[in-house]
């Protein structure tokens, strides 16, 4: 101790002993530490990038025009557009971002920017990739520190950015298109209010069966099993799984079935055919019913075969009771009258027939170890307290519970949570896209009390719900109108009249989409009544024949009335119509026999027509458009003439190129197809 | 009080400092092997095409098996791949079908990702399995939105209850995306050419229409970007060659 002292006093004496040198030893200090700052400013890591840069490029063919693009631009490199609120300072590093030479350089900082459609002057750097813009060191641009808050997005989600001002799907984004769809489809906006920043709020999608007459339609002891895991009944069920205890499940489905209110109807008993039916009848009526394009069942080898649109159907015999399939197939529309299922107009026999065969889908092995004893009251009340806790009834009606408001946080600005407001799990990386993919992936691994439900998704499915949600920023929100691309506003159009009620009554919208309202499965019907013939459409709605062989998803028949068909044929032809052109602009048939035989010409070598269509089932193959063997006596001839000129002017989306077809030679192919009038054309062969 | 107030503070900052810099427990200690095998099979996940810094649509398996050609259960199985590329989980044992599950992320550029399965035999030799898989950038990625809109029904000589291939309907056979041998030889501007005009701008077949007036200009580029990209033999873009040190 003493002797540290010493040798702390001789160096104090050594350096300030006397004024003079004292004088000499500050003047030297002070002269090394203002050496600091230009010292920093030499040794900064810009400059060390910028180096490696030079020497970079020094090494290639085309080294002067590099070099001179980069001294135009040397030292600290800002991008400023003050409206975007963007300060970039990324490209004093990142100098090659523009040389197209540079393709084949691996290493970062120097990589070339891959070709996307917008340009780094326009937009900037941290509009997609976030970070901080104006930072100037490595750490402090890219991580997130106690200062800065907003680290570099992972490139998986990168296409959320362009969410921010891209409402519409795009074809370059479909991660971004596929989150927002799910957000929808999973229901994740019953609970969560999503208002994007056009003002409107995300609807769902999903459609959840109301539970108000559940008794009628299924058991306790399927509900009890169903809370168990969703999922083991149905492998696609979207419905999460609660992770309820066994009591919680007993408790909440006694208060389900307590809570029921019968539906007259629902329990007419279920017809007996005096003789034994035909084994293969349900099965061909389901697949004539094409109920599997919208309803899935999972085959011997485990893969789920057919549509999406309804429930999975592998076990239904299981769940549902044949007295309420029964009705149900009569007419769902009496148990759920928004129900997406089509009022299909079945006759007795064939409902007897559907009934059976639905309901031999069974597994007996999923409810075989439920045993549940009759429930008392106070199970009842207990269920009834757990449905309000855990908000049952955001998604679905139950009676006596009402749909809670706001029943979980709004994720309206979630892109832009300030990360003080988060609680992290232990060892995750403390940024706002690890915390929304955790949330997804696993929402009770913060909290073993939290009552968010665990999903089953694909990680590819998190990704892109992560994407969705992250799009959803201040930015985003905060943008002016002008400098977004807006989507088109959801549309809820309904047609008027007898017509409108046959066509919800139908569920037409389920598959159909009518002026910007309705499904993408079959042909959008905006213009129907200009492209078709009237005796035509009236026969289709009747009888449905097949128009593209190839496809497995076609219209069925609904065993419609005489007047029913022709009240659909009125409504469509009258309304449906397009501006574009007249109707009756171009007559049927009666067109000379050389422009028919130059239109034939035009089919088969110009134009090679044959490659997607077939016009002569003997030598046509081609099958990825309909087919026209009938084409003269479905297509109205204008529509015709008009769609040859430009598809997609007529059907936006359309999969037929655009030929720009001279009048003349579209005229002559009108001519040609408009001579196909199928089977009548054979008859007189 | 006011000492021991200082004290308290003193010794739960301690304690907290202590806390924040004991380490976490690690992952769990590289895994044990119960088994060896002979032999790595890929079962299915080669091959695919994702985006950039995506994770791949379907998960990558591979299969260990002895010499016979059995499967092995519990034989350590490692991933490794080129920088950017990440594995869910990066290694583990196979399990009671010997098979190992992952799922794989490739990095952030466009491209061919090498990827390479790693396990021991008993003699502890290695083995090793390579899987290829293609990363498509943001231009790849819409070529390969419009190929399966406009162009695989016809290129496309797959066939799937979804989407029936008119491959074989059509008398003139057209070429599939990744026929390397033949669309390689040709220049980006006979591609543009042939996409735009149809077959016959270049001699070919009518079969092919012109697609000039339905596409953008940008949108045949990303096609023809895409083409390039997924080719088998790969594509090497004749041009200006740099000289590299």
């Amino acid at each position: 101790m003493q002797s540290s002292k010493n040798t702390l006093l001789s160096l104090w004496q050594a350096l300030f002993g006397d004024p003079i040198r004292a004088f000499g030893v500050v003047s030297l200090l002070l002269l090394i530490f203002l050496a600091i700052a230009p010292a920093k400013n030499h040794f900064s890591e810009w400059r060390h990038y910028q180096k490696q840069y030079l020497t970079l490029v020094r090494s290639r063919g085309d080294a002067v025009t590099l070099e001179r693009h980069f001294h135009d631009h040397d030292g600290i490199q800002q991008i400023w557009l003050p409206q975007l609120g963007v300060v970039d300072r990324c490209t004093t590093c990142h100098a090659g971002l523009k040389e197209t030479s540079l393709a084949d350089v691996g290493t970062q900082p120097f990589r070339r920017h891959p070709a996307i459609p917008h340009t780094l002057d326009q937009f900037g750097c941290v509009m997609c990739h976030r970070g901080q813009g104006a930072a100037t060191t490595v750490e402090e641009a890219h991580s997130s520190t106690l200062a800065w808050e907003q680290p570099i997005l992972p490139a998986r989600y990168v296409q959320s950015s362009c969410g921010q001002c891209h409402r519409a799907p795009l074809t370059g984004t479909p991660q971004l298109n596929l989150g927002r769809t799910l957000l929808a489809r999973y229901g994740c906006v019953h609970c969560h209010t999503i208002k994007l920043p056009d003002g409107r709020a995300i609807k769902p999608t999903d459609d959840p069966p109301s539970l108000e007459h559940i008794a009628d339609k299924t058991t306790r002891e399927w509900i009890y099993k169903w809370l168990e895991d969703p999922q083991a009944y149905a492998v696609t069920a979207t419905m999460p799984n609660f992770k309820l205890n066994e009591p919680d499940r007993r408790d909440i489905s006694a208060f389900l079935i307590a809570s029921s209110t019968p539906l007259a109807g629902d329990t007419a008993p279920v017809a007996k055919s005096e003789k034994p039916p035909d084994p293969t009848a349900g099965a061909s009526l389901y697949g004539e019913s094409f109920c599997a394009s919208c309803h899935a069942v999972q085959n011997a080898a485990g893969n789920v075969v057919g549509g999406d649109v309804g429930p999975e159907l592998t076990r239904v015999g299981t769940k549902v009771r044949p007295e309420w399939l029964q009705a149900w197939l009569h007419n769902p529309r009496v148990y759920d009258s928004g129900t997406a299922m089509p009022h299909y107009r079945f006759t007795d026999p064939q409902l007897t027939v559907l009934t059976a065969f639905l309901g031999n889908k069974t597994d007996s092995d999923l409810l075989a170890n439920v045993h549940l004893d009759a429930a008392t009251p106070e199970q009842i009340a207990h269920g009834k307290l757990l449905v309000t806790e855990y908000g049952c009834a955001s998604c679905h009606e139950i009676n006596g519970i009402k749909k809670p408001d706001n029943f979980a946080p709004e994720l309206t600005r979630i892109g832009s949570k300030p990360l003080t407001q988060i609680i992290f799990l232990p060892g995750m990386q403390h940024a706002i896209p690890d915390y929304i993919a955790a949330k997804i992936r696993q929402p009770r691994a913060f909290g073993a009390a939290l009552k968010m439900p665990q999903f089953s998704l694909a990680p590819a499915q998190i990704d892109a719900l992560t994407t969705a949600l992250l799009a959803l920023t201040d930015r985003a929100h905060d943008l002016p109108m002008a400098l977004t691309v807006p989507a088109k506003p959801p549309s809820d159009y309904q047609p008027a009249g007898r017509a409108g009620q046959l066509m919800s009554d139908l569920a037409c919208f389920s598959c159909h989409a009518i002026n910007g309202r309705g499904g993408d499965m079959a042909p959008d019907l905006t213009w129907e009544g200009s492209s078709v013939q009237r005796p035509w459409l009236q026969a289709f709605l009747k009888n449905p024949g097949t128009l593209r062989p190839a496809l497995i998803r076609r219209m069925p028949r609904f065993n419609l009335s005489d007047d029913d068909a022709k009240e659909l044929t009125d409504y469509i032809m009258t309304v449906y119509q397009t501006p574009a052109f007249d109707r009756d602009s171009m007559p049927s048939s009666g067109y000379p026999s050389a422009q028919v035989e130059q239109g034939r010409q035009l089919f088969y070598s110009k134009y090679a027509c044959q490659s997607c269509h077939i016009v002569d089932t003997k030598v046509d193959k081609g099958y990825v458009g309909p087919t026209l063997t009938q084409v003269g006596a479905r297509l109205n001839a204008a529509w015709v003439y008009h769609w040859l000129k430009d598809p997609q002017a007529m059907r936006p989306g359309a999969i037929e190129p655009n030929r720009n077809m001279s009048d003349e030679d579209a005229r002559a192919l009108t001519a040609f197809l408009m001579t196909q009038k199928g089977s009548r054309q054979e008859a007189k062969k | 009080m006011m000492i021991r107030s200082w004290r308290t503070f003193f010794v739960t900052s301690l304690m907290l400092v202590i806390a924040g810099c004991t380490r976490n427990p690690g992952p769990a200690s590289a895994l044990k092997p119960t088994a060896f095998g002979a032999a790595l099979v890929e079962s299915s996940g080669g091959k695919q095409i994702g985006p950039t810094g995506m994770v791949l649509p379907q998960p990558l398996v591979v299969q260990v098996n002895d010499e016979q050609g059995a499967a092995v259960t519990g034989a350590l199985v490692e991933f490794s791949g080129p920088a950017g590329v990440t594995f869910d989980p990066a290694s583990g044992l196979t399990d009671s079908s010997g098979q190992f599950t992952t799922n794989v992320t490739l990095g952030n550029m466009a491209g061919r990702y090498q990827l390479t399965a790693h396990t021991l035999t008993k003699a502890q030799k290695p083995v090793e399995l390579k899987v290829e898989e293609i990363a498509l950038g943001y231009q790849e990625q819409v070529g390969f939105q419009l190929d399966t809109k406009y162009c695989s029904r016809c290129h496309n000589p797959e066939s799937t209850p979804e989407r029936v291939s008119n491959y074989d309907n059509l008398e003139v056979k057209p070429h599939p995306f990744n026929e390397g041998d033949t669309l390689n030889k040709m220049t980006d501007a006979d591609l543009t050419s042939i996409i735009s005009h149809g077959g016959p701008a270049l001699n070919k077949s009518a079969l092919m229409p012109p697609y000039g007036y339905t596409l953008s200009k940008t949108e045949i580029e990303a096609l023809i970007a895409y083409i390039r990209l997924i080719s088998d033999p790969p594509y090497h873009a004749s041009g200006i060659v740099n000289a590299q040190k």
